[in-house]
């Protein structure tokens, strides 16, 4: 399965994807530019994305512990969730997804 | 300077779990231990990212928050009595003629070591910058990203955005000195203490201060003054005066000063060897998640082992004239009594 993710520089990558990966995890090991510090503890929003608003309805919606780490970043819309809790399945295949800039590696002061 | 000058065995820098039981390794060889973080307590990750997450695979423990896990370290290591300099950063550390290290601080002291521990997981916490094109210029000057003297905001327009206890506590100790003051936030939940949210609540009905649903946009100002902060709101941009602006974003990682040490380096991760855990500059040791060699894993058991054999080889560069000879906990009564545990 693959999900299609588009960088901070607007480049379309398609990622391979396993079943029950978690999607922050597959942006990772391909190497994009995505921080995840917290390593997918819903304790950081360094994983942080805009889901296509095709698929907002399959993601669903974030919990209420994932809304106040969304809290920690400065660019939240509509459609942002933490990758690292939206899991890899069938049903995800094809989705589209945007790195927010906030999920940046280098997004700390001085 | 002697006053700030600290002459020890061993520096470790960063107190989070692998840096504190590496004290618990080297003090079994009687090495004197000072810790270094950036933190205003021990714990690292565990503390600062995740004090109430369970972690499920520490050997022995089948679940332990991250905060127990730093008290029950902090209780092992209590006997070897180290000692903590939080709230500081290492800036330099310089190799001396006679093999041993000069650290300096950002809070300037002088460390004097033979041995120095780098075991500082991710790097420095520092705050997470919010993503708004070209703040920078404007960061010291007027946004601040910590209040260090509330004199700079005193009869300025403030705006404070963010919706934890940073941000609420900083509202309601700024408000009765700015001549204006907003706090910012993306959502009409707070995760800060329900006092400080009712009283900044009290405050909004008083008209004392204003608040704002939504985030930054853009910054306008020049020569590093702001002069506007502009919102991006439901009801589109909405530019509020302001002449100062405290983000609080919370904290992230960041490799720091580490990087200019001289060290060898993978994609921010300190090069070691699997036998001392030793870096390219010998004395130097990296452990725990900073550092990188064939098969690296980064789990705090990992950390644990690396602290184990490194203790060894720092054993070595103090006491070089000294026979080692290797001891368990359980039988060694000399080990016992530096545990204060023997009967």
């Amino acid at each position: 399965m693959k999900i299609i993710v588009t960088d901070q520089e607007g480049t379309e990558h398609e990622l391979e994807g396993l079943e029950g990966w978690r999607v922050m995890e597959v942006i990772r090991d391909w190497g994009l530019n995505i921080k995840a510090e917290c390593g997918g503890g819903l304790s950081c929003a360094t994983c942080h994305v805009y889901v296509d608003k095709d698929w907002l309805d399959v993601v669903g919606a974030p919990s209420d512990e994932e809304e106040d780490m969304l809290d920690s970043v400065g660019d939240v819309r509509s459609n942002s969730r933490l990758s690292c809790q939206i899991l890899m399945s069938d049903a995800l295949d094809g989705l589209r997804l945007t790195l927010a800039r906030s999920a940046a590696k280098d997004d700390a002061v001085a | 300077m002697s006053g700030n000058e600290i002459v020890t065995d061993v520096v470790v820098i960063g107190a989070g779990p692998c840096g504190l039981f590496a004290a618990f390794e080297l003090g079994l060889l009687d090495l004197k231990c000072h810790f270094i973080d950036i933190l205003d307590r021990p714990g690292g990750q565990c503390a600062e990212l995740y004090p109430e997450k369970p972690i499920y695979d520490i050997p022995g423990f089948p679940v332990v928050t991250g905060q127990q896990l730093t008290d029950n370290l902090m209780a092992q290591i209590a006997p070897f009595s180290p000692e903590f300099h939080f709230n500081r950063m290492v800036t330099t550390i310089e190799k001396q003629a006679d093999g041993s290290f000069r650290l300096a601080t950002d809070a300037e002291e002088v460390f004097l070591t033979k041995v120095v521990v780098i075991a500082a997981g991710g790097g420095s916490f520092q705050p997470k910058r919010p993503p708004v094109d070209g703040i920078e210029a404007y960061e010291n000057k007027s946004v601040f990203y910590s209040v260090r003297k509330m004199d700079d905001f005193r009869d300025q327009d403030v705006v404070i955005v963010g919706g934890g206890d940073s941000a609420l506590d900083w509202t309601l100790n700024l408000e009765p000195i700015t001549r204006s003051l907003t706090l910012v936030h993306r959502r009409d939940a707070f995760k800060a203490a329900p006092a400080s949210v009712n009283k900044m609540r009290e405050l909004v009905v008083d008209g004392k201060i204003n608040f704002q649903l939504g985030q930054i946009g853009r910054l306008e100002g020049e020569d590093g003054q702001l002069n506007h902060v502009h919102l991006a709101t439901d009801a589109g941009d909405l530019a509020i005066p302001a002449t100062r602006l405290l983000p609080f974003f919370g904290l992230t990682m960041k490799l720091g000063p580490v990087a200019d040490w001289g060290l060898e380096l993978n994609d921010n991760t300190i090069v070691v060897d699997t036998e001392k855990f030793e870096t390219s500059v010998p004395g130097i040791f990296a452990i725990g998640d900073i550092n990188w060699y064939p098969g690296k894993l980064k789990l705090i058991l990992s950390g644990f082992h690396e602290a184990a054999l490194m203790a060894q080889a720092a054993k070595k560069i103090v006491s070089p004239d000294e026979r080692v000879v290797f001891q368990y906990t359980t039988s060694s009564t000399k080990l016992q009594k530096k545990l204060g545990v023997a009967g």
